[in-house]
């Protein structure tokens, strides 16, 4: 049967079982919302586009699968622009449909025509055009393959209206077509064996897990492998969770403002085990300086990672979990009790700390959320002090349960990845911790979030200031403050309400204390102003020189 | 140093600027690049020239890899080739000066392709140095007009660079 473009589009969804796309209309995307009014894929209409892709985002690192979102030509598609950069920086799979003028007026300047697959060559893994309505089946099959497989990333599928209304018969390819796209699984063996004998050796082994092994679903391979030679285990911000928060071995998070006794471990370490992690600046400092005494191994997916920050012994391209299961055998059980000991030294020499007074301190804020939740909660945050605060405090034990824009560093991700991440683990305690300065970026979403009537908890660290962007002011513009102190703050609670949200403002930590059970037990959403410090800030700051917020 | 790369790539729109689009984010200007269809009309193999730093432009290959449309990438610069560009110059020749200006041509094997009133056109092909010395002795005589294909390349011998041997493809 002949059906249109448009009816194809939606039915090739429904073939990738994809139950959910979140979307923002306009004249261009028409056809489509047409077709989808009837079909059961459920389509949550936010309140800026930005919102969809920040949504489609947090859903899909929430429950691992490809999230798709869907805006109109023109200014919707320009306003998705942040969020597939955010996608591509921390390898999230999505595919990103957008209108486009008929395929007549493409390339006349014509209302709402912008060239949106030029404008994201540099932040999608690949886009498409699609003139044709024959192509655009084995597209979105290609699609959907390059978005999940290998390092994930954003596809952007762009669609003339009128390529849209044309008649195809829908056959929805079983294969994808693809000439040279091949992600290799398997590391080589000759290497895998190769860092076995450099783990066996070792007599100071850290390992530095990141991103890649969330993706690959390889946290029980990578639990063993610590176990196994008694290595401690270090975290980037976007691998956060991958390994228990609570393990002996954990030694929290590393870079700037990580623990000092995991940078000390790398400093210190004659082994560096890197795996799915890409050597960010972030957390190398200066590279020259970085784990001095280390011969490193890196496993990574991504062939272009592999040296390209930092000179690598052992480059192993392959998928973290094939590798590591390839590896495990290899293996010599270990206690290595001197290194252990040392870093139990570095761990009381040098703990993460912050000074309890009678003002609310935003670290006790995040102690006091991981208590109450047993650090089973998901939580997504914003970017600022807020942000890095939660990664030092709140110990993750679940796989994924940080929804957080990492290398794009992208305010006003919070909320509206929350709500995808929401929607995705409906039986999930979803907790959004976000700054008063991000959270005003996208809280127009509160409205989808009470539409979809879900039960967020917000906690807004109030300090009523760009804290992150004030705390680097103070630390290298000898305290010249300038564009980061709030002279107005919208009344949060009173914001709430408009949203029928009932809203707490709590400025001490008893109150704290004694408000916090009652709101994370609510059935729906909540929102708690916190009225933190504004004078806190993150340490430790590990690394000086250049840094921008 | 100056670094030659052939890349495959599949005959689809906007895969030049997706290349061109790595070389530029990196600072790398572009000498020559030259594009056209393969033996397979699906495919079309594009010939940079550029000049950098090797360590970088080792990461900018291993990028180009990454793009879907791309097939294979080799940096041939190490290897045993052979390199031809194409010129077409359009000099200025009085009827006097035609004589000597078909003697240059000779010696270069390059051919007159068109003749104006007062004009001369000439084709050449050859590697980089037969091209510049080309140049060179037309200079005098004023040249009105020069395009340069850029540079094409294939190994030498029975090694190639094509489609066939990417399995063999190191990391
Ligand atoms: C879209 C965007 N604009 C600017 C920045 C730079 N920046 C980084 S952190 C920050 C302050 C965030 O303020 P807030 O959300 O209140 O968090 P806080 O640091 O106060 O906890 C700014 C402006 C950014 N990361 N993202
Ligand atoms: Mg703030």
């Amino acid at each position: 049967m002949e059906v249109t473009a448009a009816q194809a589009l939606v039915q090739a969804l429904e073939q990738e079982n994809i139950p959910i796309v979140f979307g923002y209309p306009g004249g261009s995307t028409l056809p489509v919302y047409d077709v989808l009014a009837s079909s059961a894929i459920k389509h949550v209409l936010v309140r800026h586009e930005q919102g969809a892709v920040f949504a489609a985002n947090g859903y899909a690192r929430a429950t691992g699968r490809v999230g798709v979102c869907i805006a109109t030509s023109g200014p919707g598609a320009t306003n998705l622009v942040t969020g597939i950069a955010d996608a591509y920086m921390d390898s999230v799979p999505l595919v990103i449909f957008t209108g486009q003028v008929p395929t007549t007026q493409v390339g006349t300047d014509a209302f709402q025509e912008v060239d949106i697959t030029g404008i994201t060559v540099p932040i999608t893994k690949h886009n498409y055009l699609v003139k044709d309505h024959r192509k655009l089946l084995q597209t979105i099959k290609n699609a959907f393959y390059i978005a999940a497989t290998g390092r994930p990333g954003p596809v952007l599928i762009d669609m003339p209206q009128d390529m849209l209304k044309n008649k195809i018969s829908f056959r929805y390819p079983k294969n994808v077509s693809l000439q040279s796209y091949k992600p290799v699984l398997e590391g080589h063996f000759g290497k895998i064996n190769e860092a076995a004998r450099l783990i066996n050796k070792s007599r100071r082994p850290v390992i530095y897990a990141g991103g890649g092994i969330l993706i690959s679903q390889a946290c029980e391979e990578l639990k063993q492998l610590a176990e196994v030679i008694s290595a401690p285990v270090t975290n980037t911000f976007r691998g956060l969770s991958c390994f228990s928060g609570e393990h002996p071995l954990f030694l929290g998070m590393l870079g700037l403002h990580g623990t000092r006794y995991a940078n000390l471990a790398v400093t210190e370490c004659d082994l560096l085990i890197a795996l799915g992690v890409r050597f960010d600046d972030r957390v190398t400092g200066k590279v020259a300086t970085f784990a001095p005494e280390a011969k490193i191994i890196h496993v990574d997916i991504d062939p272009a990672e592999i040296g390209k920050n930092v000179r690598i012994q052992v480059p192993i391209v392959g998928d973290v979990k094939v590798v590591l299961q390839a590896l495990l055998p290899l293996l010599k059980k270990t206690d290595r009790a001197a290194w252990l000991q040392r870093i139990e030294e570095l761990k009381k020499l040098y703990p993460l700390f912050y000074h309890q007074e009678n003002v609310l301190k935003p670290q006790f804020v995040l102690e006091e959320l991981f208590r109450l939740t047993d650090g089973e909660a998901v939580i997504a945050t914003d970017v600022g002090q807020h942000q890095m605060w939660t990664a030092q405090y709140y110990r993750f034990k679940k796989p994924g349960a940080i929804i957080s824009s990492g290398g794009l560093g992208a305010m006003g991700f919070g909320l509206p990845a929350a709500i995808g991440a929401q929607l995705g683990l409906p039986g999930e305690k979803v907790i959004l911790v976000t700054g008063d300065g991000s959270f005003q970026m996208t809280m127009p979403e509160l409205a989808t979030m009470v539409e979809q009537k879900l039960p967020l908890k917000i906690f807004i660290l109030n300090n009523r200031a760009l804290g992150m962007v004030r705390q680097l002011q103070e630390f290298y513009y000898d305290k010249r403050y300038f564009g980061v102190n709030f002279e107005f703050v919208p009344d949060f609670v009173v914001l709430a309400r408009a949203y029928g949200i009932p809203g707490y403002n709590i400025s001490t930590p008893d109150e704290l204390t004694q408000r916090l059970p009652e709101v994370l037990n609510t059935p729906g959403p909540v929102l708690v102003n916190c009225l933190i410090d504004p004078l806190e800030n993150v340490l430790p700051m590990a690394l000086s020189g250049q840094m921008t917020g | 140093m100056y670094h030659t790369l052939t890349v495959l790539v599949a005959n689809s729109p906007g895969v030049l600027y997706r290349v061109v689009g790595l070389f530029s984010r990196r600072g790398f200007n572009i000498d020559s690049l030259a594009v056209g269809q393969t033996e397979n009309e699906n495919v079309s193999r594009m010939t940079i020239v550029v000049e950098g730093d090797a360590l970088i432009l080792e990461q900018v290959t291993k990028q180009l890899r990454k793009l879907i449309d791309v097939i294979k990438v080799s940096n041939i610069t190490a290897e045993e080739f052979v390199a031809r560009e194409l010129v077409l110059a359009k000099v200025t020749a009085n009827p006097a000066q035609r004589g000597e200006i078909m003697q240059i041509a000779d010696i270069f094997r390059a051919r007159i392709v068109d003749l104006g009133r007062r004009t001369l056109t000439l084709e050449c092909t050859g590697d980089e140095a037969k091209i510049k010395a080309f140049e060179e002795s037309l200079r005098p005589y004023g040249i009105k007009e020069l395009v340069r294909t850029g540079k094409i390349a294939l190994l030498r011998g029975s090694k190639y660079a094509g489609v066939n041997n990417i399995k063999e493809e190191a990391l």
